[in-house]
C-alpha cells in the first residue's frame, strides 16, 4: 500500500489542481509543491527503511485487476527501482520550482499534466506487471507531448510530435514482445516470467524466442534512452522544452529506458542479452559498440553545439552511452557502475538544465557565444555551474567520476578496445565543459549583460540538493551502491 | 449439433421474431404519424422512434438468445445475434439524438428520415442473423437500398447527391457480384443454407475438389465482395469517402458503426460456419488471403487519412482503417480473434461515434468541418477539445484508454497464431494513425485561434458526450466484465 499511495498521491493531487480556480496560479503552484513533497517524503522513509541485505521485492502489493487475463495490479520494488524512485521524487518538487515564474498560460493545467507524469514515472519504476508496466510506460507519452508541445519554445509542435512518434514506435515493438512473452509464459507477472525464462526447457527459456524478444524489447527502450541510432528526437524535445521538463526528461524519463533494459531484457532474457554482449561471434560486441558510439558520437555532438542547452542534451547522449557500456559488461564494476551513473546522470543533468534555465530567463536566448566574462557578474550561478560542469565531465571526487569509472573499469575486462576508445569521449567531455566556461563564464563581461541580476532564492533551492548529492556521492559512494548492490548481483555473469 | 439446428416452422418462429415485428411497426407508426402532423411534429417522429427503440429493446433481452433456427432455417437466433443486434440498436438510437439536433437536415422530411433508419435497422438485424444465403442477400439489399436514400437525404447539397449516386453505383456493383457468386455456390451445393453449404464444400473437398475447385474460388471471392463492400476493405473501399464525407453527419456515423458491424456479423458468419471447411482449395491458404486483405485495408486507409484536412474525411479514413484492424482478428479462424472483434465493436462504438458526435457539434456551432476550425478549441470550449482529445487517443490505441484494450486483444489473436508479420504492419500502423489524430490535437490545443468568444453546447449535448467519453475511460482501466460478454456472446457460432 506504501507504493501506492506514492503512485497514485500525485493523481489525487491532479484531480485537486484542477478543482482550484483559475484565477488562484499562486495557491495552485503552492498546493503543487506540497503534493510533490509526500512522494519525497515517502522515498526518503523508503530509502531509510528499504532492506538493503535482502534479495527479494520489498513493499509488495498484489491484487487482481484483470482475472481473465492474469492481470495483476502487482507491485514492488528492489534495489535499483528505489534508487530511481528516490531520483524521480527528488525531482519531482524542483521542478515544480522550477516553473514557479516562467510558466505563465494556462498554469493549471500545467501543473495537472506535471502530476499525471509523476504519476506514470512512479508507476513506472515499481511496476512488476507487465501489463501494468507497459500501461505506466505509455502514460508518460500523453502528458509529456502536452508539456512540450503547449508549453515548448518556437518549434515546440514539431518537437512534441516526433518526441510522441519516436516513442511510441519503440513502444509497440515492444508490445509484440510482451504479448510474445505472455503467450508463451502464460502470465504477465514479472518475477515468475524471470523464473520461467531462466528454466531450461521451458518455451520461454528457447535461444531464437528470447533473442526475438530482446530485439523488441530493445528497440523499445532504445528510443527512450535514447542508444544510437534512434537518439535524433532529444535534441529537439530538449531544445524546445520548458527548463522543469528538460529536467525530468534527462532526469528520469532517460532512465525508464536502461530502468527496462535491467528489469526485462537482462533478467528476463538472458540468452538474447549473451548474444549481444558476450563478446564472441558477429554480435557479440553490439551492445558494447553502441555505448561506445554513444559516448563518443554525442560527445562530438555537444563539442560542435552553439546553443547551450543542445549542448547538455548531446552531454546527456554520452553520459548515457557509459550507462550502455557498463550493462554491457555484465559483471560486478559494470553493473554497480551502470546504475550509479543512471542516478548520477539524472542528478548532473538536472542540475544543467536548470542552471541553463537561469541564464535563458534572464537572457532570453542560450547562444554560448553570446555571454562572455559572466563570473564576475554572478559569482554564485557561476559557482554551482562550475561544480555542476565539473561532475558531468568526471572530476574524481565528484559523483560522476565513481560511476563512469566503475563503468568503464568493468568494461575494460570484456572490451578492452572499446573502453579504450570509449575514453576519448571523457576527453571530448571535459573540452566542451571547460571550453563553455570559458566562454561563458571568463574574459571581458558582455556589456549587454552589465546588470543581469544573480541567480535568486529559489533557483539556488533547486540546485542545492543536487549539488549536495553530487558531492557527497563522490565522497561516499557506497550510500548508493549499498542499496543495489544485491539486486545486482543476481544479473552478474561471470 | 441436430439441436442447433432444429428449426422452428414459419408460425411456430414468429414469437421469437417479435423483436424485428416492433420494429416493422414503428416504422410504418412513424410515417403515418408523420402524415397526420407535418407541420408541428418535427421532433415526436424522433422521439416516435425512439420509444420504438426502446421497445424492440426490451423485447430483444426478453426474447433472449433461445439457439433456435427460425423460418425454416433462414435465420438463427443465438447469442451472436443478439449481441449484434444490441450494437446495431444503440447505434442507431445514438444517430437519432444526433439527427434531433442537426441543422443539415431538412425538418420537413424528418418523418421519412426516422422511418428509414428504422428500416434500416431491420435489415443490419437480418444480416446479424441470416443463416441462408437468399436471406444473407435480401437482408444486404435492405440495409443497401435504405441506406442510399439516407446518404443522399441532404437535397440541396450537390456533394450529398453525389454520395448517394457512387454509393448506389458501387452498391449495386458489389452486390450484383455477390448474388453472382451466391448462385454458383447454389448450383454447386444444392443449398443455400449455409449449414448444409459447409457439409456440400468439405464434401466437395473430401472427393479431391477435382474440377470444381476454381468454381468454389471464384464463388467465394464473388461472395467476399459483397462483404468487403459492406464493411469497406480494400479493394471494396472505394465508396465510403466520398459517401462519408457527402452524407449528413449522423449518417456517416451511423453508417461508420453500425454498417460496419452487420457487415463484420455477416462476414463471421459466413467464413466460421459456411466455408470454414474449405479446404477444397488446398492452393489458397485462406487465412493469408485474408491477412494480406487487412494489411492492405489498415494500410491504405491510413495513408490516404494523413493529407485530410476535412475531418469528417479523415474520420471516413480512419474507419476503413479500423476495419483493416478488426479484420485482423478474422483471419484467424479462431473463437480468440472473433471475440476481439466483438470486443473490438463494443468499444469502437463508443469512441467512433463520440468522435463523430464532436463532428457533429463543431459543424453546427463553429461552422466547419476543416482541421482549421478546430483550432483553439481547448481554450472556447473545454469540455468538447478535451473529450475529443480522449476519443483520438483512444482511436490511436493509447493506454490507458480503452482503444487500446481493444486493439491490445486482436494483437493477441493474431500473435498467438504467429503472425508477426501482421501484427508488425498493424502496430505500425497505429504509430502512423498517431500523426494523423495528432493533427487534430494539436490544432485544438496547440494552436491559437483568432476567435477567442467561447462556444457553449447545450446541456444535453455535453450530457450525452460524457456517455461517450466515461466507458472509452473506464472499459481502458477495467474490462473484465465485458470481455466476459464478448466471451458469453460467441455463443455457438465455432459449433
Amino acid at each position: 500500500m506504501f507504493l501506492s499511495l506514492m503512485i497514485f498521491i500525485p493523481l489525487v493531487g491532479m484531480v485537486v489542481v484542477l478543482l482550484i480556480p483559475r484565477d488562484q496560479e499562486e495557491l495552485a503552484r503552492k498546493v503543487t509543491l506540497g503534493i510533490t513533497l509526500i512522494p519525497l517524503l515517502l522515498a526518503v522513509i523508503l530509502f531509510i527503511q528499504y532492506d538493503r541485505s535482502a534479495l527479494e521485492l520489498q513493499f509488495e502489493f498484489e491484487s487482481v485487476w484483470i482475472k481473465a487475463f492474469d492481470i495483476n495490479y502487482h507491485i514492488g520494488i528492489n534495489g535499483i527501482s528505489v534508487t530511481l524512485l528516490l531520483l524521480t521524487a527528488l525531482l519531482g518538487p524542483i521542478c515544480v520550482l522550477a516553473s514557479w515564474r516562467n510558466i505563465e498560460k494556462g498554469v493549471k493545467a500545467y501543473l495537472a499534466l506535471f502530476l499525471l507524469l509523476e504519476t506514470g514515472m512512479i508507476g513506472f519504476f515499481c511496476a512488476q506487471d507487465l501489463f501494468l508496466f507497459y500501461v505506466f510506460f505509455e502514460v508518460t507519452l500523453l502528458p509529456m507531448y502536452f508539456l512540450i508541445g503547449i508549453w515548448g519554445g518556437p518549434r515546440r509542435e514539431y518537437a512534441a510530435i516526433k518526441f510522441f512518434l519516436y516513442t511510441l514506435f519503440g513502444g509497440v515493438l515492444m508490445l509484440i514482445a510482451i504479448i510474445a512473452v505472455y503467450i508463451k509464459g502464460g502470465t504477465f507477472d514479472i518475477p515468475k516470467l524471470i523464473e520461467l525464462a531462466n528454466q531450461e526447457g521451458h518455451p520461454l527459456a528457447d535461444r531464437t524466442f528470447q533473442i526475438w524478444a530482446f530485439l523488441g524489447f530493445f528497440i523499445g527502450f532504445a528510443v527512450k534512452v535514447p542508444i544510437f541510432p534512434f537518439h535524433t528526437w532529444l535534441p529537439d524535445a530538449h531544445v524546445e522544452a520548458p527548463t522543469a521538463i528538460s529536467v525530468i526528461l534527462a532526469g528520469v524519463l532517460l532512465k525508464m529506458g536502461t530502468y527496462g533494459l535491467f528489469l526485462i531484457n537482462f533478467a528476463m532474457l538472458p540468452k538474447g542479452m549473451d548474444l549481444f554482449c558476450n563478446g564472441e561471434g558477429r554480435w557479440g560486441s553490439a551492445l558494447a559498440i553502441l555505448g561506445f558510439v554513444n559516448i563518443v558520437y554525442g560527445s562530438l555532438c555537444a563539442l560542435a553545439q552553439k546553443d547551450f542547452k543542445k549542448l547538455v542534451a548531446y552531454s546527456s547522449i554520452a553520459h548515457m552511452g557509459f550507462v550502455i557500456l557498463g550493462l554491457a559488461a555484465r559483471n560486478e564494476s559494470g553493473l554497480n557502475g551502470a546504475i550509479l551513473q543512471m542516478f548520477n546522470h539524472g542528478v548532473i543533468s538536472a542540475m544543467l538544465f536548470l542552471l541553463v534555465g537561469v541564464v535563458y530567463d534572464r537572457a532570453h536566448h542560450r547562444e554560448i557565444g553570446g555571454f562572455g566574462g559572466l563570473g564576475s557578474q554572478m559569482p554564485i550561478y557561476t559557482g554551482i555551474t562550475t561544480v555542476a560542469f565539473m561532475a558531468s565531465l568526471g572530476l574524481p571526487g565528484l559523483s560522476g567520476f565513481v560511476g563512469e569509472a566503475l563503468s568503464l573499469l568493468g568494461a575494460y575486462s570484456k572490451f578492452p578496445t572499446l573502453t579504450i576508445l570509449s575514453t576519448i569521449g571523457i576527453v571530448v567531455g571535459a573540452a566542451y565543459f571547460l571550453w563553455t566556461l570559458q566562454r561563458v563564464f571568463l574574459g571581458q563581461l558582455n556589456p549587454k549583460y552589465a546588470d543581469m541580476p544573480e541567480i535568486n532564492h529559489r533557483e539556488i533551492v533547486t540546485l542545492v540538493p543536487l549539488g549536495i548529492l553530487t558531492i557527497v556521492l563522490g565522497i561516499w559512494p557506497s550510500f548508493a551502491i549499498d542499496m543495489f548492490y544485491q539486486a545486482v548481483k543476481v544479473l552478474i555473469v561471470p | 449439433m441436430e439441436a442447433y439446428l432444429d428449426s422452428l416452422n414459419n408460425v411456430q418462429s414468429i414469437r421469437y421474431f417479435i423483436p424485428e415485428l416492433i420494429l416493422v411497426a414503428f416504422a410504418v407508426g412513424v410515417i403515418i404519424f408523420d402524415l397526420l402532423g407535418r407541420q408541428e411534429s418535427n421532433k415526436r417522429a424522433a422521439h416516435l422512434s425512439l420509444v420504438g427503440l426502446a421497445v424492440t429493446l426490451i423485447a430483444i433481452l426478453l426474447v433472449g438468445a433461445v439457439d433456435r433456427s427460425l423460418f425454416l432455417g433462414m435465420i438463427q437466433l443465438d447469442s451472436f445475434a443478439v449481441f449484434f443486434k444490441v450494437i446495431i440498436l444503440i447505434t442507431t438510437a445514438v444517430t437519432i439524438l444526433f439527427s434531433m439536433g442537426s441543422e443539415e437536415l431538412d425538418p420537413r422530411t424528418r418523418g421519412e428520415y426516422y422511418a428509414l433508419l428504422l428500416a434500416v435497422t431491420l435489415g443490419m438485424f437480418l444480416m446479424a442473423s441470416s443463416t441462408h444465403l437468399l436471406m444473407i442477400y435480401l437482408s444486404i439489399e435492405t440495409v443497401s437500398l435504405a441506406s442510399y436514400i439516407l446518404a443522399g437525404f441532404l437535397t440541396h447539397s450537390p456533394r450529398s447527391s453525389e454520395a448517394a449516386f457512387k454509393y448506389i453505383i458501387y452498391g449495386a456493383v458489389a452486390s450484383g457480384t455477390m448474388l453472382f457468386g451466391i448462385s454458383l455456390i447454389f448450383g454447386l451445393t444444392g443449398t443455400g443454407d449455409v449449414m448444409q453449404v459447409s457439409n456440400a464444400l468439405a464434401e466437395i473437398s473430401s472427393s479431391g475438389g477435382g474440377d470444381y475447385q476454381l468454381a468454389v474460388l471464384v464463388s467465394i471471392i464473388f461472395v467476399l465482395a459483397g462483404v468487403g463492400y459492406k464493411i469497406a476493405s480494400v479493394p471494396f473501399h472505394m465508396w465510403s469517402p466520398d459517401v462519408y464525407e457527402g452524407a449528413p453527419i449522423p449518417i456517416t456515423a451511423f453508417l461508420s458503426v453500425a454498417s460496419k458491424s452487420a457487415g463484420f456479423a455477416l462476414f463471421i458468419r459466413l467464413f466460421y460456419t459456411g466455408f470454414r471447411s474449405t479446404n477444397v482449395l488446398e492452393s489458397v491458404d485462406w487465412p493469408l488471403l485474408l491477412a494480406v486483405l487487412a494489411a492492405l485495408t489498415m494500410t491504405v486507409g491510413n495513408l490516404a487519412a494523413l493529407p485530410q484536412q476535412n475531418v469528417k474525411r479523415l474520420l471516413a479514413y480512419s474507419s476503413i482503417a479500423h476495419g483493416g484492424y478488426l479484420l485482423m482478428g478474422g483471419v484467424l479462424l479462431t473463437a480468440e480473434g472473433i471475440q476481439a472483434i466483438l470486443f473490438y465493436l463494443i468499444i469502437y462504438l463508443f469512441m467512433n461515434l463520440g468522435a463523430f458526435f464532436v463532428v457533429i457539434l463543431i459543424a453546427e456551432q463553429i461552422g466547419s468541418e476543416t482541421i482549421d476550425g478546430y483550432r483553439g478549441l481547448v481554450t472556447r470550449a473545454p469540455l468538447v477539445a478535451i473529450s475529443m482529445g480522449i476519443f483520438l487517443f483512444s482511436l490511436t490505441g493509447i493506454p490507458p484508454l480503452s482503444g487500446f484494450i481493444g486493439k491490445w486483444l486482436l494483437f493477441k489473436a493474431v500473435l498467438t497464431k504467429e503472425f508477426y508479420w501482421l501484427a508488425i504492419i498493424g502496430l505500425l500502423n497505429s504509430v502512423v494513425s498517431l500523426y494523423y489524430y495528432v493533427r487534430i490535437v494539436k490544432a485544438m490545443f496547440l494552436d491559437t485561434s483568432d476567435e477567442l468568444n467561447p462556444v457553449s453546447f447545450s446541456l444535453g449535448n455535453r450530457a450525452l458526450l460524457v456517455v461517450f467519453v466515461v466507458p472509452t475511460i473506464v472499459l481502458g482501466l477495467y474490462w473484465g466484465p465485458v470481455y466476459e460478454l464478448s466471451k458469453a456472446s460467441l455463443g455457438k457460432i465455432l459449433g
